[in-house]
């Protein structure tokens, strides 16, 4: 069905077409359109779900621990402070290897409060364990959301999907959507280690180095399975639904001098950037990372690559440009732009490139 | 106790201490919840004493979560279980920590929603887990190793909180009458709704006294009006046998902590706020019990 609706929306919506047995969830902005949407479908009998009206995020995360370990599906969404409140679940819930899908949307962390995107509250969770996109329109936070369970609860995976969108930038625009009738395309969810009182089980008990190690060596080995179940997924979607997705998004790459990474919405203003400069006679491309873990193999031999960081890890760097100098041995101009919901528009991120320093770091609007 | 069922639940392997009895405690409960439940556990001794992986010392399916998080498990699983028509008893067992302090923002948020489980909190009155410290369950006067000089403040009452939500039922029980407690578990898992059962558990290393005289001090507690045992069930509240006779005629208080390394240094001043504080405690159940409130 074709409509207009919110990134917020098309979250709400995808999570209605996917009828998870429970949502629990706690508002905060700019993510409290999707509860407030879920809590209508569910209300209107719009939705078949158990709506949990929590009193935190960490409890948040807790419910939706507790229902995925009967056996069900269980979403939830949160928002930068909501999302580090839950920090500690977070862990819970990929050692506990439960599929759980989460919408994240992303914003700046305070002091001072602050409500606009920014990416370091999701790239900070970075090493829970959870399987992170990043979506860049209304229609792909649909998708990817949709997309998120079928690839969570996936056999070889087992581990939680946390899909990031933007606040405001994409939680709030409105852009057409195309919703679907997913039938089979997400199978009834089988937990094999769901709680069964026929078959009692010790869950989360003390365990000594050996086993724990082992423990940790699965959820990696999971996540290593997941790049190729994500595939898979992305491509029976294509195939089913008409859309196609990769790991990464590229654009005009193939005989680019100089390619921009960036994720989320600001990866899909570069492509608009890409095509300034290429009308200039700079050979430029666009390669928007969807997901960040697990983080994909990306083709940059023999290019120059800008990154956009959306994100600081402070004392070290921008978190997207340094996970690709620690994988990738090119030239790197790293750019921290966008903090707090700050604007960057297209021909800023022309003139990134142009004015590009290899090896350099630049702070948009603060370095001269 | 002829009609406690025999079948174990938790079996001798359990690594707890000589004397504990927040373990005995557990016994009778899973025998009065029977094979199909689900106890959910915050990381506190219960967390220690199931043994380690692969190995369990529990027959019944234990869900070990965070510290803080119990009561938030606990309702979404018991959600999902009810979606799926599954009568499943859903049983957290937590300590003071896990209940008064870290967890109590989880235990509110489930009982203000309704949920149907039963939350039951062992009260061993520190941090055993990580060697007794201080919590907010720990009485005024009492040592322990973040008080070496005895706690300055008093026992944050808990059930005073966990009635303001209006429970269906909630009750007090004590480690040393199993009987009593077995009953309350019983009668707790036949309502539907959020049950509360709080349970004295003393505890030998914590509170300083020799493993073998664990029933003595429970008995010590509750025949000194330190502990009341009663129910309150849909807002009624009953004085449950022991301790109608104790209130008759309470002991002492220094008869209870006396025997207590842990008050060894308490000066006479804070007993005499701990003896007033079990008068004003024991006219108000009364009066209540009486309906006179
Ligand atoms: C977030 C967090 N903080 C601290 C701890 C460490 N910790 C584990 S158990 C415990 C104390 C538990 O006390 P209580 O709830 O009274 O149970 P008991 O050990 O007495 O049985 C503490 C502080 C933890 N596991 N998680
Ligand atoms: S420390 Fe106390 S509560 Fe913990 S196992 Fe030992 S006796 Fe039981
Ligand atoms: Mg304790």
């Amino acid at each position: 069905m074709l409509t207009i609706a919110t990134g917020n929306k098309a979250v709400a919506d995808a999570v209605k077409d996917a009828v998870p047995a429970v949502v629990a969830a706690y508002p905060i902005t700019p993510q409290t359109e999707i509860v407030e949407q879920i809590a209508n479908y569910v209300a209107s009998g719009q939705l078949a779900s158990k709506y949990i009206p929590v009193e935190s995020e960490h409890s948040a995360m807790a419910a939706c621990i507790g229902a995925s370990a009967t056996g069900v599906r269980a979403f939830t969404a949160t928002s930068s402070h909501g999302l580090v409140y839950m920090c500690e679940m977070l862990h819970w819930a990929v050692g506990a290897r439960l599929p759980i899908v989460m919408a994240n949307a992303n914003r700046a962390l305070g002091p001072g409060w602050n409500i606009w995107a920014e990416h370091t509250d999701s790239l900070s969770m970075r090493d829970t364990g959870w399987l992170q996109v990043y979506v860049g329109s209304v229609q792909e936070a649909y998708d990817a959301t949709l997309m998120a369970f079928r690839i969570a609860e996936h056999a070889d995976v087992l581990l939680p999907v946390m899909v990031n969108l933007d606040g405001f930038a994409l939680t709030h625009i409105t852009q057409s959507l195309e919703t679907v009738d997913p039938g089979d395309f997400i199978p009834p969810m089988k937990l094999p280690h769901a709680i069964d009182t026929g078959r009692p089980a010790g869950y989360g008990t003390l365990t000594a180095p050996g086993d724990y190690y082992r423990f940790r060596w699965d959820i990696e080995r999971s996540m290593r399975n997941a790049a190729s179940v994500i595939e898979a997924t992305q491509d029976e979607f294509g195939k089913r639904f008409g859309r196609t997705y990769g790991m990464t998004e590229e654009y005009r790459c193939a005989d680019a001098e100089v390619v921009v990474v960036a994720m989320g919405t600001l990866g899909k203003e570069v492509e608009i950037a890409v095509d300034i400069l290429r009308g200039q006679g700079v050979k430029a491309g666009s390669m928007r990372l969807r997901w960040f873990r697990p983080f994909p193999d990306l083709d940059l031999a023999g290019k120059e690559v800008v990154v956009i960081d959306r994100d600081y890890s402070f004392g070290f760097g921008g978190i997207v440009a340094h996970a690709i100098a620690s994988k990738y041995d090119v030239p790197i101009f790293s750019v921290i732009a966008g903090l707090g919901g700050q604007e960057v528009t297209y021909d800023d991120i022309a003139g990134f490139v142009r004015d590009r320093r290899p090896g350099d770091e630049y702070w948009f609007g603060v370095d001269a | 106790m002829a009609n406690i069922p025999k079948e174990e639940y938790i079996f001798k392997t359990t690594s707890a201490c000589a004397g504990c009895s927040s373990s005995l405690c557990l016994r009778h409960i899973l025998k009065a919840a029977g094979p199909d439940s689900v106890l959910v556990v915050p990381a506190c001794c219960t967390s220690v004493i199931q043994g380690i992986y692969p190995n369990t010392a529990f027959n019944i399916p234990v869900y070990n979560v965070a510290f803080a998080a119990a009561a938030a498990v606990a309702s979404g699983m018991s959600t999902a279980l009810r979606a799926a028509g599954r009568k499943t008893n859903v049983i957290c067992y937590a300590g003071d920590g896990g209940t008064v302090d870290i967890g109590i923002q989880a235990l509110s948020g489930a009982f203000e929603r309704g949920t149907d489980f039963l939350y039951i909190c062992y009260d061993n009155e520190a941090y055993s887990n990580t060697g007794m410290q201080r919590s907010g369950g720990t009485p005024l006067g009492a040592a322990t190793t973040t008080t070496p000089g005895g706690k300055t403040e008093g026992k944050k009452d808990l059930d005073l909180i966990v009635e303001a939500h209006d429970p269906p039922y909630m009750a007090t029980a004590c480690s040393a009458y199993p009987l009593d407690l077995y009953k309350k578990v019983q009668k707790a898992l036949s309502i539907e709704g959020p049950k509360f059962i709080h349970i004295l558990a003393p505890c030998p290393p914590g509170w300083r006294y020799p493993a073998d005289k664990t029933v003595e001090m429970g008995k010590l507690a509750v025949r000194t009006g330190m502990w009341i045992l009663y129910e309150r069930e849909h807002g009624q509240l009953t004085i449950s046998g022991p301790s109608k006779n104790a209130m008759r005629k309470p002991l002492p208080i220094e008869e209870y902590i006396g025997k207590q390394g842990r008050f060894k240094n308490i000066d006479p001043r804070s007993i005499a706020i701990l003896r007033q504080q079990v008068e004003h405690h024991m006219a108000r159940i009364a009066r209540e019990a009486e309906g006179i409130c």
